[in-house]
């Protein structure tokens, strides 16, 4: 065990020492990218790994981005303070959607299908606020003055963002951590594979399920607000709408979706393979990457549900004897 | 004082007739789901999509091939329908012992895919037909000929669907599917073979929607998106699987969504029609019609 | 005209049947009677294909059963009428019955057969148009059995069909099993109701644990002390 926390925190330490000796722009650019989006598609698992699949959370990301960039550019309201409310504004729309489908037992396709329409309202509303959020033109935050970067959490540098999006993704995995380890975990494992058992066992499922949910979109608003404050450009497509919360759920599969790191090992390789796929192809094969993103989503639910991660890791792990968990 | 009510109410009738107008589209478009979830336990995420291609399949053979539009029409019918059972096929059938939650997102996958190969192939232009039906004048109130026909092609495609399963062995086959698919074999029936047969039923849906479609909006890659998610609120509301809560639950929404388009852009209708299924959601939890078990 | 041999089936790792030699020659009817869990209705699926032999051969004059798709072998003559009569609940009588004639060959016959059902079932015409889950035990059982026979079937398999139902009404059910035999079909029975079952049939076989105990002629089956302990507590 000590060892493992040896390797963390050595994992850890390269990271954060990565920026000073290594300053290549457009690596670390692409690093920030992956970071944020890591943070994202943990975010998602937290959910999803309880059988709770949402493809609201394109919404989530979509709400957190643009109430943070329409305070800053309408009301001047700092994203000190504009992230926390875009945050509890994803958190009150989770909640209002999420609990009469937990009250009243709406779950698998029912569920997935009204948070898909969650996302895709979202999108609607932005293109219909056309005259505040530019519509599906996008949107783009004032810049500060100078010298008032940090107020208005805009930072030119790339180094700055790097740690700021490292600290954030390790925060996601401690609270992937925190919930896999709480009891509220094995209240949730009750609840995905027997909903009427755990409620019968004592365990308040709608509750649980609603907690979960807060936290998931929580950090899905936190995620969008960082990743209109880095890009300081944001379009429907990108942070909202069903594309995005498919994106989500497609990473999360190919990393892995039981394991804290499947979603980093997801986010690397959907990047990376989104960026080379941009290369390869030029700019002008616009829709490329997504339809080999579609194609490899997929393949891998038909031949590799597991994800990468978690099919190398049973491949890895020696076999649990049959009478074993699971 | 008097005139003002006078317009007010020639404008919200014109909107209630052509929201009725819209729910016939979108029944075809929840019964085609209905039909596939109630029959395989599938949804198609990219039904939508589906729709999206027959309708460029339609601007391409009406504007770039010239063929006649009552041509066309039969072709893009068929044309869905093949890629309706090629989802199934090479999609859903290797995912038919996996977690449903698979298929799902399976089929999200194949939206994706959908999306981007239109974006690829066909550009994201906005395309249409450059077919323009005449308005029929009522008074004050305006009715668009594609409108109506879609209405009524709608209703037909409906009925259709209605005697084959009521009339067909076939037909009483998926039905039966539906209800028990175990036993299937006993009876004679190769259920792969109804599968295939509903899923390219539900294609065939979607092509009708898609001929009706593209009389009034215009194509483009992301056209999926603007009655995809009011189709699943539909379907979840009438309660998935069920064809006349779908059916009802349709024209509810499409009465919302104009009436809405009334007061302000269509999109807000959009809104109007998701939170009034939010309020839905705590009055009748078990759908519209709660399913007879 | 059927036949079983050395017939091993399971469910995933869990074997249920083991080594099973049975025959049914033409114009019998024949029980399997045995306690439950012996495997009886994994036997009436083995031979009508909806699980598959993991071993041994089945045969139906002569016609290889095993290597027969499982939606074909109602083409072989062979009709299952499955335990708690698995109607489709939502489904009118008549649409019912019509799912029982879905093969081309019982479609040509419709007609003729659906006359030949309410014949032996007049209570199935008068609720012809009515839902099959709102029909009492017995009229389901009556449709069930309706079902299985709208494909002209030459080997019928009943599977517990007096479950479920009251004493009264399992009375008409074996007054209908015989009926149906002196119409010339082939049956073969898996009863629980083991005194009801015998005084039906000519044969049976006696399964406990998947594999096959004893069998004879009903009359034998009788005298056997073992059955008259264990199932007719006599």
């Amino acid at each position: 065990m000590n060892s493992r926390y040896a390797a963390w925190a050595v994992g850890l330490a390269a990271l954060i020492a990565l920026p000073f000796v290594y300053r290549e722009p457009y690596h670390l650019h692409i690093l920030v990218l992956i970071l944020i989006w890591s943070f994202a598609y943990t975010s998602w698992s937290i959910m999803g790994r309880f059988g709770l699949v949402s493809l609201g959370h394109g919404g989530f990301m979509g709400v957190g981005a643009y109430v943070t960039a329409l305070l800053w550019n309408h009301l001047d309201i700092t994203p000190w303070i504009g992230i926390p409310l875009s945050m509890v504004a994803a958190g009150l729309l989770a909640l209002v959607v999420a609990y009469p489908c937990f009250r009243f037992r709406i779950t698998g396709h029912y569920f997935v299908l009204v948070t898909l329409a969650l996302s895709g309202i979202v999108l609607q509303v932005i293109t219909a606020t056309r005259d505040y959020t530019g519509g599906s033109l996008g949107y783009t935050p004032n810049r500060a003055p100078s010298g008032r970067g940090l107020l208005a959490l805009q930072f030119d540098d790339k180094t700055t963002w790097y740690l700021i999006a490292l600290g954030v993704w390790v925060v996601g995995l401690l609270i992937w951590r925190w919930v896999d380890r709480s009891m509220s975990r094995y209240a949730m494992e009750a609840i995905s594979e027997d909903e009427d058992a755990a409620a019968a066992a004592g365990v308040n499922v709608t509750a649980e399920k609603l907690k979960i949910t807060l936290i998931s979109a929580l950090m899905t608003a936190l995620a969008g607000a960082l990743y209109c404050q880095y890009q300081m450009f944001i379009s429907p497509d990108t942070v909202s709408g069903i594309a995005v919360s498919l994106q989500m759920v497609f990473a999360v599969i190919v990393g892995g979706l039981y394991v804290s790191l499947g979603p980093t090992i997801g986010a690397i390789i959907t990047i990376l393979l989104a960026e080379g796929l941009r290369i390869g192809f030029g700019t002008k094969a616009v829709g490329w990457d997504n339809l080999v993103y579609g194609v490899l989503l997929v393949v891998f639910i038909i031949f590799l549900p597991k994800g990468i991660l978690g099919s190398v890791l049973d491949r890895l792990k020696p076999q649990p004897k049959p009478s074993g968990t699971k | 004082m008097q005139a003002f009510l006078d317009t007010f109410d020639i404008y919200l009738l014109e909107a209630v007739v052509n929201g009725i107008l819209l729910g016939g589209v979108l029944a075809l478009l929840a019964l085609g789901l209905n039909l596939i979830f109630g029959v395989i336990d599938v949804t198609w995420i990219c039904y939508a999509e589906l729709v999206m291609i027959g309708m460029y399949g339609m601007y391409y053979m009406v504007q770039v091939f010239g063929l006649p539009y009552w041509a066309a029409a039969p072709i893009a019918i068929l044309l869905v329908a093949a890629l309706g059972a090629a989802l199934h096929y090479i999609v859903i059938a290797p995912l038919l012992t996996a977690p449903p939650i698979n298929q799902l997102l399976a089929t999200g996958g194949v939206l994706f895919i959908l999306q981007s190969f239109a974006t690829v192939a066909f550009g994201i232009d906005f395309r249409n037909l450059g077919i323009r039906l005449p308005v029929l004048a009522i008074g004050d109130m305006h009715f668009s000929y594609s409108r109506l026909l879609a209405f009524v092609a709608a209703l037909l495609g409906m009925l259709a669907i209605y005697f084959f399963m009521k009339r067909t062995y076939t037909g009483t086959a998926i039905r039966a599917v539906a209800q028990d698919r175990q036993i299937m074999s006993l009876m004679g029936v190769d259920t792969k073979r109804i599968y295939l047969i509903t899923s390219a039923l539900g294609g065939a849906l979607a092509g009708l929607a898609a001929c009706l479609l593209v009389l009034q909006y215009d194509v483009h890659p992301f056209v999926g998106l603007s009655f995809g998610p009011i189709t699943f609120l539909i379907c979840v509301l009438g309660g998935l699987g069920n064809f006349v809560g779908g059916f009802i639950a349709a024209f509810v929404f499409a009465q919302i969504i104009s009436l809405g388009g009334l007061y302000s852009d269509l999109e807000w209708g959009y809104v109007l029609a998701f939170a009034f299924f939010i309020v839905m959601m705590f009055i009748r939890p078990a759908g519209l019609l709660a399913r007879r078990s | 005209m059927l036949e079983l041999r050395s017939v091993d089936a399971g469910y995933g790792t869990f074997q249920a049947l083991f080594g099973i030699n049975l025959d049914v020659r033409a114009g019998e009817a024949v029980g399997v009677i045995g306690p439950n869990g012996a495997g009886k209705t994994t036997l009436m699926r083995v031979i009508s294909g909806l699980i598959r032999p993991t071993n041994g051969t089945i045969s139906m004059e002569g016609r290889d059963v095993v290597a027969t798709a499982a939606h074909r072998i109602v083409d072989l003559g062979i009709a299952h009428v499955p335990e708690n009569r698995r109607l489709f609940p939502r489904l009118t009588v008549d649409d019912n019955l019509k799912m029982g004639a879905y093969m081309p060959g019982a479609r040509a016959k419709y007609a003729e057969r659906l006359e030949f059902v309410f014949d032996l079932f007049p209570r199935m015409r008068e609720r012809r148009s009515q839902v099959a889950g709102t029909l009492s035990g017995g009229e389901q059982q009556m449709c069930a059995i309706g079902r299985a026979l709208m494909s002209d079937p030459k080997l019928l398999l009943l599977d517990e069909p007096s479950a479920g139902l009251a004493p009264v009404v399992v009375q008409q059910v074996f007054e209908l099993v015989k009926r149906i035999r002196s119409g010339g079909l082939t049956v073969l029975i898996v009863e629980q109701n083991v005194q009801q079952v015998l005084k039906v049939v000519d044969r049976a076989y006696l399964l406990e644990a998947g594999t096959i105990r004893a069998s004879g002629t009903s009359e034998e089956m009788l005298s056997t002390d073992t059955i008259k302990q264990a199932y007719l507590g006599v």
